[in-house]
């Protein structure tokens, strides 16, 4: 609690510890029979309850006052002041007393709350290290503030430390904890070569660090002012409440200027109508909805990013929650793409299969070639080996010609050979004009990939695939995860053109969801592009909306639920406070509420919503 | 150029007021105050940026007169 809080918190106390005996002693003798002069025997009472008084409003007093002055008139201050004047005129003194009360006591509440969750977003934000350790010439180090780093230094992280910036290890190994960044509690293990990133943790060895980026540019900072700026991009709901609150105030004081007025008129009964008139001052603050709506938001954000989604505004959160289409890239997104040779045919030939695959395939970086280098046969490198694009490739060496490819490189050979009704990608080897057989490749589906699709279809969300894949295998892995559709055979030009045909044909907000790697056109074009997995992608990070830091797709279930349990305690903030204060409004006006309701509808009902907020962003 | 700064406004709704009433000086571009993180955004001349200051300080103070840039 700050020193400021911790000030109101004692003259709360204290004025409580003075006002509750007082006030009891007030029912049971009643002071006002004290002094027996009539003219005056309301003085005594007056003077007590006025010390309280002045102790709990001291500084609402002064507030109000400077106000003033400063021309701001109509603020809560000295709202509170006239209704509490106004009760002390109409000699309601205790009542006058316990209304300021109360407002103090919901106004510290809610000061509270906020700083509280402000804390606790800092805290959970606390992935910056306050310092680095630069080592020099002769091996030892020195403790230097991580913004005066430079690429190409050397930094030493010793066990239990943060990793203060981005870079790759060039000495030691150890395991690192990445939760903080993808919230993912199982330990990586990292060796030289390897890239860490800022943010993390090092866990049980030392290590020394190539630095590869600036502090400004880590992965660390990027995330901590991605988060913050996040609750600039409003919402909906927060555009809303600014434009309300603007209005509000002004025309519930107005209001309660007319209802003064025209009721002491009409009926002369001018105590009634000025008590109504000040109940209609007291609610008239809309802190409850300007307050705790953007609170929520806040929360939730910084709550996503601990458990590694980062949202980049309010306004993406809403929308997602209303993503009534998703968009799946294939590979890498839905499947591992990592290609397994899943059969060889036929088993017989399968050496001489894999040899003449190898010999093409060593110098391909293509993931399908990695799958056949990884059986790790021995290569002759003495063949020519040349690309047909789109087709395979040809190797070739003296009077030896071998084929790996597809159909069409088997035709335009000269070579016919067999149907074959498989799914999946299939790599028809042949040698010096002989068909020798096919190996066939699977890009397995990921794991939580039914679990996902199985949650959107509950929803009521459509589901679409995307790939350059053929149609045997989109189909077959439509139908494994339930899809509403899959386009197949796609180049990449035409997965963008195809998603913009998707939206624009459907009239709901899109999701895009990709692995970051060449989505950045598909993810900028949806309504909220989704890039997986891709911690480092700065153009990813820069196309997407919401960035998940790790690979598991049930994290996108995880934001779904964060998404829609914000904005359901939004509108129920907001239907709440308008409700209740409209009730007390039309209440007040009717002569029912007392004063003490009019209470409960500004401090009361402001610390119910700011309560509710707290709730955003958990997701158990 | 866009500037953050770090601020101290204790009121929800006066952060709003405040923005709009900033966003109306002349020199100030756009101008975006967040209450939840307590920053200041504003899109300015850099050259002018003393002059902005003290007026959008003084502005700012007629709405919330606690109202504080912080260094």
């Amino acid at each position: 609690m700050s020193r400021k809080l911790k000030k109101r918190l004692i003259r709360i106390i204290i004025s409580l510890v003075l006002f509750i005996p007082l006030f009891i002693v007030d029912k049971v003798i009643n002071l006002t029979n004290v002094i027996p002069i009539s003219e005056i025997n309301w003085l005594l009472p007056f003077l007590l309850y006025l010390l309280i008084y002045l102790i709990i409003s001291y500084d609402i007093l002064f507030k109000a006052f400077r106000n003033i002055i400063h021309g701001q008139i109509f603020d809560e201050n000295f709202l509170m002041i006239v209704a509490t004047f106004g009760a002390f005129a109409i000699k309601e003194f205790p009542e006058a007393v316990a209304v300021m009360l109360l407002y103090q006591i919901g106004e510290f509440f809610q000061d509270l709350a906020v700083g509280k969750s402000r804390k606790e977003i800092a805290s959970l934000m606390d992935i910056k290290a306050e310092t680095a350790n630069l080592v020099k010439g002769d091996n030892s180090f020195e403790i230097v503030e991580p913004e005066f780093i430079n690429i190409n230094d050397i930094i030493r992280i010793l066990p239990g430390e943060k990793v203060p910036l981005d870079g790759v290890i060039v000495k030691g190994n150890s395991s690192i904890d990445t939760k903080a960044l993808t919230g993912e509690s199982l330990p990586r293990e990292v060796k030289i070569g390897d890239e860490v990133l800022s943010g993390t943790i090092n866990i049980d060895g030392v290590i020394d660090l190539k630095v590869n980026k600036k502090y400004e540019d880590s992965t660390v900072n990027k995330i901590l002012e991605l988060v913050e700026n996040s609750s600039n991009l409003k919402s909906k709901q927060e555009n809303f409440i600014t434009k309300f609150a603007k209005w509000y105030t002004p025309i519930v004081v107005i209001s309660a200027v007319l209802l003064a007025l025209i009721g002491s008129l009409v009926t002369l009964d001018y105590i009634s109508w000025i008590s109504r008139a000040l109940n209609f001052l007291v609610v008239s603050c809309p802190c409850a909805i300007v307050i705790s709506v953007p609170l929520s938001f806040f929360i939730s954000i910084g709550r996503a990013a601990k458990i590694g989604i980062l949202i980049k505004g309010s306004l993406y959160l809403e929308n997602f929650n209303n993503v009534k289409t998703f968009v799946f890239d294939k590979t890498g997104t839905l499947t591992k793409g990592n290609f397994v040779v899943s059969k060889i045919y036929p088993e017989s030939n399968r050496n001489e299969i894999l040899k003449v695959a190898s010999i093409c395939e060593s110098i391909s970086t293509h993931p399908l070639a990695k799958s056949i280098q990884s059986f790790n046969f021995e290569v002759d490198h003495s063949y020519v080996i040349s690309n047909v694009a789109g087709k395979g490739i040809i190797a070739t060496k003296g009077n030896e010609k071998l084929l790996c490819g597809n159909k069409l490189l088997m035709e335009e050979n000269g070579l016919s050979i067999p149907e074959v009704n498989e799914v999946g990608t299939i790599i028809y080897v042949a040698k010096n004009n002989e068909y020798l057989g096919y190996i066939l490749i699977n890009d397995e589906i990921k794991l939580e990939s039914y679990e996902l699709i199985a949650y959107l279809q509950k929803e009521k969300i459509k589901t679409i695939m995307l790939t350059g894949d053929n149609k045997d295998v989109a189909e077959h892995i439509g139908h494994a995860l339930h899809l509403d559709e899959v386009k197949y055979s796609l180049l990449p030009q035409d997965k963008v053109s195809e998603l913009d045909n998707i939206i624009i044909n459907s009239n709901c907000l899109t999701a895009y969801v990709g692995d970051g790697i060449n989505d950045a056109p598909s993810l900028a074009r949806s309504d909220i592009g989704i890039s997986m997995g891709q911690i480092g992608s700065d153009a990813a990070i820069e196309a997407s909306d919401i960035v998940i830091m790790n690979d598991n797709l049930l994290t996108i279930i995880k934001a779904k639920k964060i998404a829609k349990k914000t904005i359901t305690i939004v509108y129920e903030n907001i239907i709440f406070a308008l409700v209740s204060k409209l009730t007390i409004l039309i209440l007040s006006i009717l002569g029912i509420a007392s004063i003490w309701l009019a209470i409960f509808g500004d401090v009361g009902v402001a610390l119910i919503c700011v309560a509710n907020a707290l709730r955003s962003g958990k997701t158990k | 150029m866009k500037k953050t700064y770090k601020i101290e406004v204790d009121c929800a709704v006066c952060a709003t007021k405040v923005e709009s009433a900033i966003s109306k000086i002349e020199g100030v571009n756009e101008a975006s105050i967040n209450f939840m993180t307590q920053k200041m955004i504003i899109d300015i001349d850099e050259s002018k940026e003393k002059e902005l200051l003290k007026e959008i300080l003084r502005v700012a103070r007629k709405v919330e007169p606690d109202f504080e840039i912080l260094k």
